[in-house]
């Protein structure tokens, strides 16, 4: 794996993420969906926001992008995340090739003092024709002291 | 609800969750797989400052996504982005409503530009966002 030319990009790791039936329903359930295809298609699509059950498949060899980055559990907040879906929507039974990077780290002086760090993490999935489905963009931020 | 009946200005249904439960939270967070302990940990969280446990953004963000797809289908979000503004403890009740910004025709399939908010009834914004919607029909 290598960085992109600027050499801000740093790839975390790749791993498989298959989309299971029983996933796709747990998941409509936990965020309040009452649609029936999730809870009676066999091949369900996936929720807007299901892709961040990726998190399930990472392999203990690919670090949660906080530990990478050395950020204290603590003081991490969501700043935004955003989901892209660049063809069909996936569906249960589909397998995907998930890719972490970590796209830019920023500094910032935070508002209660202390230095606060931005660090956007990007997941590209790709389906078993190699085509990028769906992308992931999330913003992480560590305060600079307790929130 | 028809995309094709809705124009530039025009404001959607809004739509109530809640009172979010700390079962609902750690809920989410099997479904999830995110188990930061500030979400259901309760020493952990007043550790961390905070004065009980703090709801899962993606949850408040899941809810967003349910929203939508009651109202257009399970397959018409193409594009969600959201920011998260505010925390969320249990009891809060959210209150869902979205704004119809540009409806355009892309690829000969109608697409709406929909700007979204999760307001905590109580007052307060925790979730403000931009969702693109294809097609029609639930």
């Amino acid at each position: 794996m290598t960085d992109d030319a600027g050499g801000a990009t740093r790839v975390l790791g790749r791993f498989e993420l298959v989309i299971e039936v029983g996933k796709v329903r747990e998941f409509a359930r936990a965020t309040g969906a009452t649609h029936r295809a999730y809870f009676e298609d066999e091949h369900p699509p996936i929720p807007p926001t299901f892709l961040a059950s990726a998190a399930l498949w990472q392999p203990a060899s690919v670090p949660p992008p906080y530990e990478a980055l050395g950020m204290d559990l603590q003081r991490v907040l969501h700043g935004e995340q955003e989901y892209r879906f660049l063809g069909p929507l996936p569906r249960a039974g589909d397998r995907l090739v998930v890719e972490v990077r970590i796209e830019s780290v920023t500094e910032k002086k935070g508002r209660r003092g202390g230095t606060m760090r931005l660090a956007r993490i990007v997941s590209d999935f790709t389906n078993e024709a190699g085509e990028l489905v769906a992308q992931a963009r999330a913003t992480t931020i560590e305060t600079g002291g307790p929130p | 609800m028809n995309s094709d009946d809705l124009t530039e200005g025009q404001q959607l249904p809004p739509r109530e969750f809640g009172p979010i439960s700390r079962t609902d939270i750690v809920r989410y967070q099997g479904a999830s797989g995110d188990f930061n302990p500030i979400h259901h940990d309760e020493p952990f969280a007043r550790d961390a400052g905070y004065s009980s446990v703090i709801s899962v953004g993606m949850l408040q963000a899941g809810y967003v996504g349910t929203y939508f797809v009651d109202l257009f289908g399970p397959e018409s979000v193409r594009e969600i982005r959201v920011r998260f503004r505010d925390t969320v403890v249990p009891g809060d009740v959210l209150r869902c409503v979205g704004t119809v910004v540009a409806a355009e025709e892309v690829d000969s399939a109608r697409l709406l530009r929909i700007e979204v908010s999760l307001e905590r009834v109580s007052g307060g914004t925790v979730v403000s966002g931009d969702v693109s919607v294809a097609g029609a029909s639930s």
